[in-house]
């Protein structure tokens, strides 16, 4: 990968611009003009300006991921703003929002002030979201007001739930005042036990601890009552079983407040997958089965899902050859998102690309809050471009993260990102 | 033998497990012999890695390597201690370059004998990963059980106990489906998993119709620390329930046969005098035990091993 200042002028030659905010699909140039979009049409092509070949590939708004793990500060030997901002950019992703489960984790002001002073050198946007509870304990709310003036765009415990009702119940109700979500990593702890993987024919058959599907649904639909009870925005991050799928479909008929993402990895695989031990394959909420894969896809098709997010968990190669018991939950996924959910989704199930390409941009950022015109005249240069149809497969090499901790490695993949373009910068993937 | 390393029975060939059970009993004849010992696996060497505590399969094992003549190291550590420095990897390396031939290890986490096999080159045998497989127990019970019958294909075994937590009911499960036998679980419902019958077995919570079923008994250890999750009520209401007892034992007027792989916890799964009564065929396992690991070892380290190895 090669990450260069962008020229005074850079022509984007040639591609199909897919348009997910106007629905529209233009084969048309670009032309960027000290990182701002100039034009959009037939441009000639000048000596002085810098081209870029988009002969069959698709030009987009950039990627938007409003889930990932960067562990800075507290493990920069997992990954670092910077390092992860790489992995990002591999991804086609240029927009990322970090949970806060650092070490120490972001539950305050001026923490984070240091991730938004970090972030500011990065070459993607970086955006912190803010615990919910000091020390995500569980036991004292954060002071969101001062958090979200700091830079914080939503809250969230991840990694671990807010048990206690009630402290969930605030949370909610707090938000409201500030009109931002508050996203709970659901998993009821007393089901799960010391469960490392999803209870079925499969954990019988490896002898491992495993907890059921309504470890995860139980809890969404709880926290589905509460914001209803509450008037709060609610994001359920990586669901992963059919059960919840259902809880949020019917609330969201009625809530308009409520919001779901889906992970690539629960898209793509499912437990039988495990049966080598593989810890990669670790991770919180389990892979579940075929069902639960289904519904996903299902839900992803329907619009039960408001975006598809990596939930990029970096792990250290020791802590991952450990065995399956003992390893820690997560694995990275920026790099490998596009080839693997263009494939699940639009190769495999026939979903439209442009549908998918809202789910990676304009959903995701809308949820956050983050503004949608990336193809306005003016809007400064924030795209991503990617050949549809690729076939590859992924490997060691692809990926930029400082951890390695990927079960798509030897995997195939369709659609590969060629470029990304983000805060002055383009990169050549 | 198809196979480089003996790390479950699932899925593992029926004729191979046949053979074992036939190589055994020409080891059980070695081992009736005043001098116990063959040449068998003279030169080669063999690193017991254990990591849990064990008495009987441990010996069991040392005993077998060494009616082989093979040499044998043994190396025993709790995994926090490996938790605190060398890692699991750099162990097992470690000794690999010692040029060793095989590791027989018994460890705590679910797949650690496959993991092993990742780093290493040697000849792995699991000897109890987790709550995972024990298939060395597994044929030695298969072996005793072939010793009593005369055959395991439509043999009605039951398995009595903590299933859930058992890797010895497990490999049970595995080898005794592949060589065609029936198999009952038995034991309180919150100790059988949920999807066991998924597993081709039938399970029954009512221990009088079983016995009236079975040819056989495999009754398990039951763990005291099962009552702390609520798993388990009292060791009381589980020999109400569960107990092979003499007086429930003479209320069925058959011949059955009585298995344990021990430890025997006498009182609470098993009565004294079952496990000392002439129906049980425990202290037979022990020494069909030293018999079937021969067997596995000289198979797998000096047999040849047949095309199309893995």
């Amino acid at each position: 990968m090669n990450i260069s200042k962008l020229k005074k002028q850079v022509i984007l030659k040639g591609g199909t611009i897919l348009d997910p905010a106007r629905l529209t699909k233009n084969k048309s140039d670009i032309l960027l003009e000290n990182g701002k979009i100039q034009v959009i049409g037939k441009i000639k092509e000048s000596k002085s300006a810098q081209i870029v070949d988009c002969k069959g590939l698709v030009i987009t708004h950039g990627f938007c991921d409003i889930h990932v793990h960067f562990r800075e500060p507290g493990r920069e030997d997992k990954e670092t703003l910077e390092s992860g901002s790489m992995a990002a950019l591999a991804g086609g992703f240029t927009r990322v929002c970090v949970m806060p489960n650092t070490n120490p984790p972001i539950d305050s002001p001026e923490a984070v002030r240091y991730i938004i002073d970090r972030a500011d050198e990065c070459p993607v946007h970086i955006h912190p979201i803010g615990a919910i509870t000091k020390g995500q304990e569980g036991k004292e709310l954060t002071e969101m007001g001062a958090m979200l003036a700091e830079g914080a765009v939503a809250f969230s415990d991840d990694g671990l739930p807010v048990t206690n009702s009630s402290m969930m119940r605030n949370a909610l109700v707090y938000a409201t005042m500030f009109d931002i979500p508050i996203i709970n990593h659901a998993e009821d702890l007393c089901l799960k036990q010391d469960g490392v993987m999803h209870e079925g024919v499969v954990s019988t058959n490896l002898g491992l601890p495993s907890s059921p599907d309504i470890t995860e649904s139980n809890m969404v639909h709880r926290d589905l009552a509460l914001t209803n009870l509450t008037g709060g925005m609610l994001h359920v991050p990586h669901v992963s079983s059919s059960k919840s799928v259902e809880h949020i479909r019917i609330s969201k008929k009625y809530n308009k407040k409520v919001t779901a993402e889906v992970t690539p990895h629960h898209l793509f695989f499912t437990d039988d997958d495990l049966v080598n031990f593989d810890t990669n394959l670790k991770v919180a909420p389990p892979i579940r089965n075929k069902e639960d894969q289904k519904a996903l896809i299902k839900g992803v098709k329907e619009g039960v899902f408001d975006c598809i997010a990596t939930d990029h968990a970096p792990h250290t190669i020791e802590e991952k050859e450990a065995t399956f018991d003992l390893a820690p939950f997560g694995m990275i996924g920026l790099e490998s998102c596009f080839g693997a959910v263009n494939k699940v989704m639009v190769v495999e199930n026939k979903m439209d690309l442009l549908s998918l390409i809202q789910m990676l941009t304009i959903k995701p950022r809308s949820i956050m809050g983050f503004d949608n015109e990336l193809l306005d005249i003016g809007a400064e240069a924030e795209l991503t471009i990617f050949n549809p149809k690729e076939e590859w497969i992924f490997s060691k090499k692809n990926i930029h993260s400082r951890s390695k901790n990927s079960p798509f490695i030897g995997k195939k993949m369709v659609g590969r990102i060629k470029y990304a373009i983000a805060k002055g910068h383009l990169s050549v993937i | 033998m198809r196979e480089k390393h003996l790390l479950g029975l699932k899925d593992y060939p029926a004729v191979d497990i046949q053979t074992i059970i036939d190589t055994a009993f020409s080891f059980k004849e070695v081992l009736e012999r005043p001098i116990k010992k063959v040449p068998s696996l003279n030169g080669k060497t063999i690193v017991n890695l254990f990591f849990e505590n064990s008495t009987r399969t441990r010996i069991s094992f040392e005993l077998a390597q060494k009616r082989l003549s093979a040499d044998t190291v043994n190396f025993s550590a709790s995994t926090s201690s490996l938790k605190k420095g060398e890692s699991f990897k750099d162990t097992a390396q470690n000794l690999e370059a010692m040029k060793i031939d095989a590791v027989v290890m018994r460890h705590p986490s679910p797949g650690a004998s496959l993991h092993l096999t990742k780093h290493i080159d040697s000849i792995v045998i699991n000897a109890g990963d987790g709550s995972h497989e024990h298939p060395t127990q597994a044929i030695l019970d298969m072996t005793s059980l072939y010793e009593k019958f005369g055959y395991l294909k439509g043999l009605k075994v039951a398995i009595i106990g903590d299933i859930s937590h058992s890797r010895v009911a497990l490999s049970n499960i595995y080898g005794l489906k592949t060589m065609g036998a029936q198999i009952v679980l038995c034991g309180p419902s919150t100790l059988i998993p949920k999807y066991a019958e998924d597993l081709g077995v039938k399970v029954n919570y009512n221990l009088d119709e079983v016995i009236e079923w079975a040819d056989a008994l495999n009754v398990l250890r039951i763990q005291r620390e099962r009552m702390v999750g609520g798993l388990l009520p009292s060791i009381r209401e589980y020999r109400t329930l569960f107990g092979i007892s003499t007086e429930r034992l003479s209320k069925h007027n058959k011949e059955l046969v009585i298995m344990h792989p021990g430890p025997i916890n006498r009182g609470v799964e098993i009565d004294s005098a079952v496990a000392d009564s002439d129906q049980a065929i425990i202290l037979d396992q022990v020494l069909n035990g030293v018999a079937s690991r021969m067997a596995i070892l000289y198979l797998l380290l000096g047999g040849k091993r047949e095309e199309g190895k893995k």
